[in-house]
């Protein structure tokens, strides 16, 4: 929001002046409930990664750097670059195929356009653990597809599709698939139709209007999609178990792992670090890329 | 004003009063810009992607079979096992009292932080420290969490959770709050202050009015949001605690039983009510203005 | 920003002291005997779908204890609850017999009072010794078995014998076959299969079990702890490493399916019941376990869920048809022992943790 002309009168800057221990009953109690419960446990997990490991959790208080040294190992480094890998995969392809949905929706009629968009949230509104499952009773060796498959006589042995990478891809896609949606609706439905217009009167075609109106005015909500896509599916770790079989883990399931299974909280707390590392390196690039996009034609 | 041009065929011909509606607008030039035909192939195809898997549960939860994948006839058979099951009655009603408890905390500190953020900090850092576990990886957030508890000693449980979805869910209150204050007329605290009301009863009787339904929009978000968390609570909850999502994880770990499908088709009933209903209530508040 | 820091330490200091004022002093005190446990509460944790439905409900009117019966679905994931709070709230928890050992060094355990556990007399003497634990001091068993390959002949075209059919499939059978992937149960095949102990702690024998380990996993439909049963049943799979007891499941929905224990030999795993230090209501807890050993409620473990169950009565009074539809009821207790029961290592523990994070997490 750009400020309003109300806030430079002379009466609003005094007030600023004067305004001593006012803040103190609204910004205190929140501000102290987050510091509590997010900014020190997030602290402490910094802290953890600088200690060794206890046999049943916790840490011993021996100084190390062995956890952020232990990331570099070929294994882990593995997982981390993989999942970046997948993440990204599952963020293009929700971009493909939310492109063209949020697009369509946004040419809706009004009293349309609200249910098209409803029908995309809904599935997000089901717990999130039946989505998962439903996809093992699809994916599955003797599951639906199989079955519809075979029944069409398209294939005679059952196609192997649980269990594998692909199939968490797809898990993930779906998942995070109306995240991408909504983001590029709300930029889409903004354009200014007459821009549209006025450029097909010019006598550019529809896919030129598209490419040189449309699609570069839509990249703010495009990019926000992808950050919406891309950091909840790197980080997920229930989809890898349940329809990755556990053959394919991703970085999400390392942190759980060590946690609840090999109980190295220390590294679990590298890797959990690690991630948000690289998380809040994709949002700060997102937004910088996004102002670039937004305010470079206004200046230029 | 309705947005004068650019419909499908296939929306108008299907709804008459669209049709009508666009011959009353002045502005609609008819077919100004031309949609190709099939853009709303896609979006098709993006449904039946969303609503596939939805379906196969929905019709399992009917199936009389045991087996999941074999259709041995139409039954209700699963329904009344879903209440009968002890474990499943208890996470819905452990969920139910975190989102209401997470839900409590989020309103008031959200609401009282994003009214504060307006109005005394300049820098955007208090803002981006107030929204910022709604970004934060929820991984991230419930391990630290783990760790918070494990180091003070203190026994897991549903106030364990409560606390740990009021974190996330307080940023989101403050956000919405903070969008419903932006589109506020300042001038009526303005005239408060100015009246001499104090800032917390220039809050309390000319702000917190007008901020009601940026609350409840971030209220609903906050409940919604707990009801199906599970990377947090699964770190937080103690295992004589656990919500919903919980349960139907080990459920799904465990061999899924029928009951999960007629659980899922209820649980996807009461959000379409919902979503039925919070859509009604906007549309109501949204034309009152 | 040292102003920050010190602010957020000074912050947390505070309410570390605040908050540890605030939770109760662990312990929950000496066993007495003659108290009266129909004024305790308990809150037992097992496995899902380990025990009967109505357990708690039985118990409580048998004792007039109130009890609350939770699940957890894992070793792993029990014990890390245990030790990251002071006071779990749990009293009772079932714990596999190497994790009671654990527990028990670490001082989480309350020893048993054997004056309150007059049923330990039904156990088989042997369940008496077991090396996790002798003279059952902070653990008495519910049920115990071993575990080998279960599968479909129909699929296999054949019966399997060792661990090598397992680890190094046929190629027809790549893609069809599961492995368990929890703790201790990873490795054993593959350090069966090359002749060593499954407790063994040699580096070398470990690095051979993890290249073995990785050769396999290509050839695994998945890992799965929980449902492999149900994989056989529905030909997803047509081998898996189980337990005898889960086989069992599979053998109920399919009586085609068989169970092997492989010629080189497997673990003993024996789940136990123990009393936490931390229960406030110990003597109710350890009513709870005396419960359990009754034969006509222990029964219930072989009858229901069919698990072999440590109780010589119990098992004596088993119908012989039921050990005839599940071969694995009849495995005797001599056979049993033939195996190698499953300690804890201590330090040497980890070495298992970091051989199934380096195998699980290998893409």
């Amino acid at each position: 929001m750009t400020s309003t002309p109300h806030q430079t009168t002379p009466g609003v800057r005094a007030n600023r002046v004067r305004r001593g221990l006012a803040p103190v009953p609204f910004l205190a109690p929140g501000m102290l409930f987050l510091i509590v419960f997010m900014a020190i446990p997030v602290g402490l997990l910094a802290f953890y990664t600088f200690f060794k490991r206890g046999r049943f959790g916790g840490l011993v208080f021996e100084f190390t750097f062995d956890n952020w040294i232990k990331l570099l190992e070929p294994l882990y480094l593995g997982v981390i670059v993989q999942s970046i890998g997948m993440a990204l995969v599952v963020t293009l392809l929700a971009l493909a195929i939310g492109y063209p949905m949020a697009y369509a929706i946004a040419g809706l009629s009004p009293k349309w356009r609200t249910i098209a968009l409803i029908a995309v949230v809904l599935p997000f509104w089901t717990n999130f653990l039946v989505r998962t499952y439903a996809w093992i009773l699809l994916l599955n060796n003797a599951g639906w597809l199989n079955q519809a498959l075979q029944g069409l006589g398209l294939t005679d042995e059952p196609i192997s599709m649980l269990y594998t990478p692909q199939a968490i891809v797809v898990g993930l896609l779906y998942m995070y698939l109306p995240l991408m949606v909504l983001p590029l609706y709300a930029s889409l439905q903004q354009l200014d139709p007459s821009l549209r217009e006025a450029a097909t009167n010019l006598g550019a075609n529809p896919w030129r209007a598209f490419r040189t109106v449309t699609l570069p005015l839509s990249l703010p909500g495009a990019l926000t999609g992808c950050v919406f896509v891309f950091v909840p599916a790197m980080s997920n770790f229930v989809i890898p178990e349940l329809i990755g079989g556990g053959k394919t883990v991703m970085v999400g399931n390392l942190v759980r792992d060590q946690f609840f299974e090999a109980r190295d909280w220390p590294f679990g707390a590298t890797l959990a670090l690690l991630l948000t590392i690289i998380l809040v390196l994709v949002i700060v690039l997102q937004s910088a890329v996004s102002r670039r996009v937004t305010e470079g034609p206004r200046r230029g | 004003m309705a947005e004068p041009i650019a419909r499908t065929d296939v929306a108008a011909s299907a709804n008459p009063t669209t049709t009508a509606m666009r011959e009353l607008e002045p502005s609609a030039k008819p077919r100004a810009v031309r949609r190709p035909r099939g853009i709303l192939v896609p979006l098709w195809l993006g449904y039946v992607f969303l609503y596939l898997p939805i379906l196969i549960v929905v019709i399992m939860s009917f199936n009389d079979s045991e087996n999941l994948f074999v259709w041995r006839g139409f039954s209700l058979r699963w329904y009344p096992e879903v209440f009968a099951d002890g474990a499943l009655m208890q996470g819905l009603g452990n969920t139910l009292i975190v989102a209401t408890g997470a839900t409590a905390i989020a309103t008031v500190l959200g609401t009282l932080l994003a009214y504060g953020i307006q109005h005394y900090t300049r820098g955007g850092f208090v803002r981006a420290f107030a929204i910022a576990p709604a970004i934060l990886p929820d991984l991230l957030l419930g391990i630290g969490l783990l760790t918070l508890f494990s180091l003070l000693g203190i026994t897991l449980g549903l106030h364990s959770v409560i606390l740990a979805h009021g974190v996330f869910a307080t940023a989101f209150v403050t956000a919405i709050v903070l969008a419903r204050m932006a589109s506020l007329d300042p001038s009526l605290e303005e005239a408060s202050r100015d009246l001499g009301a104090g800032p917390v009863r220039t809050f309390v009787r000319v702000t917190l009015p007008q901020l009601a339904p940026g609350i409840v929009a971030g209220a609903l978000l906050a409940f919604t949001l707990s009801l199906d968390e599970f990377v947090i609570a699964f770190f937080t909850t103690a295992p004589t605690q656990p919500t919903l999502p919980i349960v139907i994880y080990s459920m799904v770990r465990f061999g899924v039983t029928p009951e999960v499908n007629a659980l899922a088709t209820l649980l996807l009933f009461v959000s379409v009510v919902t979503v039925i209903a919070a859509q009604r209530l906007t549309r109501l508040t949204g034309s009152s203005k | 920003m040292p102003t920050t820091r010190r602010i957020v330490a000074v912050a947390a200091g505070t309410i570390a002291v605040a908050l540890a004022a605030t939770s109760c002093s662990t312990g929950g005190g000496e066993v007495d005997p003659s108290a009266d446990i129909t004024e305790q509460t308990l809150t037992v944790s097992i496995w899902a779908d380990y025990y009967p439905e109505d357990l708690a409900e039985q118990f409580e009117e048998a004792t007039g204890v109130k009890t609350t019966i939770v699940n957890h679905t894992t070793n792993e994931d029990i014990v890390a609850k245990l030790t990251a709070s002071a006071d779990s709230g749990i009293d009772v928890a079932f714990v596999s017999g190497q994790y009671a050992q654990a527990l028990g060094e670490q001082g989480l355990l309350a020893e048993l009072d054997k004056s309150l556990i007059p049923n330990e007399s039904n156990l088989y003497p042997e369940a008496l010794e077991l090396d996790y634990d002798e003279g059952n001091v902070y653990s008495e068993p519910y049920a115990w078995g071993t575990t080998g390959l279960c599968y479909r002949p129909d699929l296999t075209g054949y019966d399997p014998t060792s661990w090598n059919d397992l680890l190094n499939p046929k190629p027809e059978l790549e893609g069809k076959t599961t492995m368990l992937s929890t703790d201790r149960w990873l490795a054993m095949p593959a350090l069966k299969a090359a002749g060593h102990s499954l407790n063994t702690t040699d580096d070398g024998e470990l690095a051979e079990a993890k290249d073995q380990l990785l050769k396999t996993k290509p050839t695994l439909l998945a890992y799965d702890d929980t449902t492999f049963y149900s994989k056989l049943v529905s030909g997803e799979a047509a081998m898996v490493e189980a337990w005898d007891g889960w086989c069992n499941y599979g053998i109920a929905e399919d009586p085609t399916i068989k169970f092997v224990v492989p010629d080189e030999g497997a673990d003993l795993w024996v789940d136990t019941m123990t009393v936490l230090e931390s229960s406030k209501n110990k003597e109710a807890a350890m009513a709870f376990i005396n419960y359990i050993l009754d034969p006509k409620v222990q029964s219930w473990v072989a009858e229901n869920i069919l698990y072999k169950v440590p109780n010589q009565a119990a098992m004596e009074a088993l119908d012989p048809a039921l050990i005839e539809s599940y071969p694995t009821l009849g495995i005797t207790v001599d056979e049993l022992f033939d195996q190698e029961v499953i300690v804890d290592l201590g330090e040497d523990s980890l070495k298992y943790v970091d051989l199934n994070s380096e195998v699980l997490a290998t893409n």
